[in-house]
């Protein structure tokens, strides 16, 4: 918009814009706006935000399922590999190595293994949204749980404090703060997880398939693939504030303003 | 006067890859009787903190014997003899004053009811009551280290372990809070063993001073601190107490040569 308004040159400049647009390759906002409250299709009165925003609710059930069990085994990992250098030293390399997949080569696979097993196809896409959301909160809870001083934890030894309660009452405390920052990132890439695991799964009703569809359409309408890259955004803007009111529920005020 | 603390013949090696082991202690003898407030002063890298630790089962000694109250040093902390105080306050920024004071109670698994009662008479006794409900980093440096006496009496230890406790203060606040441990320890009669580098709060505090040398740390000798009890503020300012510091860097000095 700026560059045709301009003649494609930095205002009062002869300087040209880096990148010449045009309505194809950037349509105007209003346009988008325009598609998502008109019809999705012709011959019916269905507007395609409806539909986007239904879409939307499928990709969210299957990204927070992929969310929980990737965070819930991102945690255990966690803990397991602070209790045990011998079991981090031994996994580490392959939690590191599941990051390294291209994401696009082992989404087939995982429909296809989930196809054997009569799974339902759901399942395969929540199992990639785990893959790539239980990295960050790994590697999280590790770094917070060993976040508290030597000193702290010989203040706990020196009363006699279990294993067990030097974890409850110091580690884990501790490391809250670093497992939300990691859950948040978690909820971002559990949707960029199910986006992807979409596509190959053939899944007719989320986000995935409508960017899809959209982007087969681009010529005709590019404003309706923006108007679907649009709900993926608000999808996982909303997914990470949604983690960012757990976190002030569970953190106290007053521990945020000092950390 | 029963005995607290033996310690007969304690090295502490920190072995090291290259081979050129650090020895931090060599042969250390201390006895201290129940009651007594004992200093552990040299210069920094002479062991003290090490010997401390050593003291609360915090570090094995290499070789040598500690006895605490007739039992292994393990056996006591089992037991919670130890209440100890470090320079960090270390207290947990997740809770409120008077639940920092009732870990020590949580974790030996008292009752809810007496926890709290139990927090409130150590609030009292460093004089903090009205703030239970602050949180640490709302209190100042000073203010924190005396709501890490309160938890670290709480069990009422037989025996109270202080790791340069006023040693990240400003020197204000720091004779402030000498005055105050005093008059805690004038209350609570517990036996203490203090480390410190700064030679008057050695001479102040103790009954007793024990000079280590550079490493590796060796107990130089031991000055006994015979001024008036209870200490007061003029106590620094009475000649006997400068003749004491006299002694006591006379035999640092003697112990660098």
């Amino acid at each position: 918009m700026l560059g045709q308004s301009t003649g494609g040159t930095i205002p009062f400049t002869d300087v040209n814009l880096p990148i010449r647009t045009d309505d194809r390759s950037l349509p105007h906002i209003w346009e988008i706006v325009g598609s998502i409250l008109a019809p999705a299709q012709r011959g019916s009165d269905e507007p395609l935000g409806l539909v986007l925003a239904r879409a939307s609710l499928v990709t969210f059930r299957e990204a927070l399922a992929g969310f929980a069990a990737g965070s819930t085994i991102g945690v255990l990992l966690g803990l397991a590999f602070v209790r045990s250098p011998l079991v981090e030293r031994g996994l580490m390399p392959w939690v590191i190595a599941s990051q390294l997949i291209p994401l696009l080569a082992i989404a087939p696979m995982v429909v296809l293994w989930a196809g054997r097993y009569r799974l339902p196809l759901w399942i395969a896409v929540a199992v990639i949204a785990a893959l790539l959301s239980f990295f960050p909160v790994t590697v999280n809870t590790v770094r917070g749980l060993r976040s508290p001083s030597p000193t702290s934890v010989e203040m706990l030894k020196s009363f006699a404090a279990s294993p067990t309660q030097e974890l409850r009452k110091l580690r884990i405390p501790a490391s809250l703060p670093y497992l939300f920052t990691a859950l948040k990132v978690a909820a971002g890439a559990s949707i960029i997880g199910t986006l992807v695991g979409e596509l190959p799964s053939g899944l007719p009703d989320g986000l995935g398939r409508q960017l899809l569809t959209f982007s087969y359409y681009y010529g005709s309408g590019p404003e309706k693939l923006f108007a679907a890259v649009l709900f993926s955004v608000l999808l996982g803007v909303v997914f990470v504030a949604l983690v960012g009111l757990v976190e002030r529920l569970v953190i106290p005020p007053a521990r945020r303003v000092q950390s | 006067m029963t005995t607290v603390v033996t310690i007969k013949g304690v090295d502490k090696v920190f072995p090291s890859r290259k081979g050129a082991d650090t020895v931090a202690l060599r042969g250390i003898d201390i006895e201290v009787a129940s009651g007594e407030f004992v200093s552990l002063l040299g210069p920094s890298g002479c062991g003290k903190s090490t010997l401390l630790r050593i003291i609360g089962d915090l570090l094995p000694p290499t070789t040598g014997e500690v006895v605490v109250n007739g039992k292994t040093p393990a056996e006591a902390r089992r037991d919670r003899d130890y209440g100890m105080v470090f320079q960090q306050a270390t207290l947990l920024d997740w809770r409120r004053v008077l639940a920092n004071i009732e870990l020590p109670l949580e974790v030996a698994g008292r009752a809810p009811a007496e926890r709290e009662r139990r927090a409130r008479e150590m609030l009292d006794l460093v004089e903090l009551n009205e703030f239970a409900d602050h949180f640490p980093w709302q209190l100042s440096g000073g203010m924190q280290q005396r709501v890490a006496i309160a938890r670290a009496l709480t069990l009422q230890p037989e025996l109270l372990l202080m790791d340069e406790p006023f040693g990240a203060l400003d020197e204000m606040t720091r004779e402030r809070m000498q005055m105050e441990l005093m008059r805690i320890w004038q209350q609570t009669a517990n036996t203490v063993i203090f480390v410190t580098h700064s030679i008057p709060e050695a001479v102040f505090l103790s009954t007793r001073v024990v000079v280590m040398s550079p490493r590796p740390g060796r107990i130089v000798g031991v000055v006994e601190i015979d001024l008036p009890q209870p200490r007061q503020f003029e106590t620094r300012e009475e000649p006997r107490f400068f003749e004491k510091l006299v002694d006591v860097r006379e035999m640092l000095r003697g112990a660098e040569e």
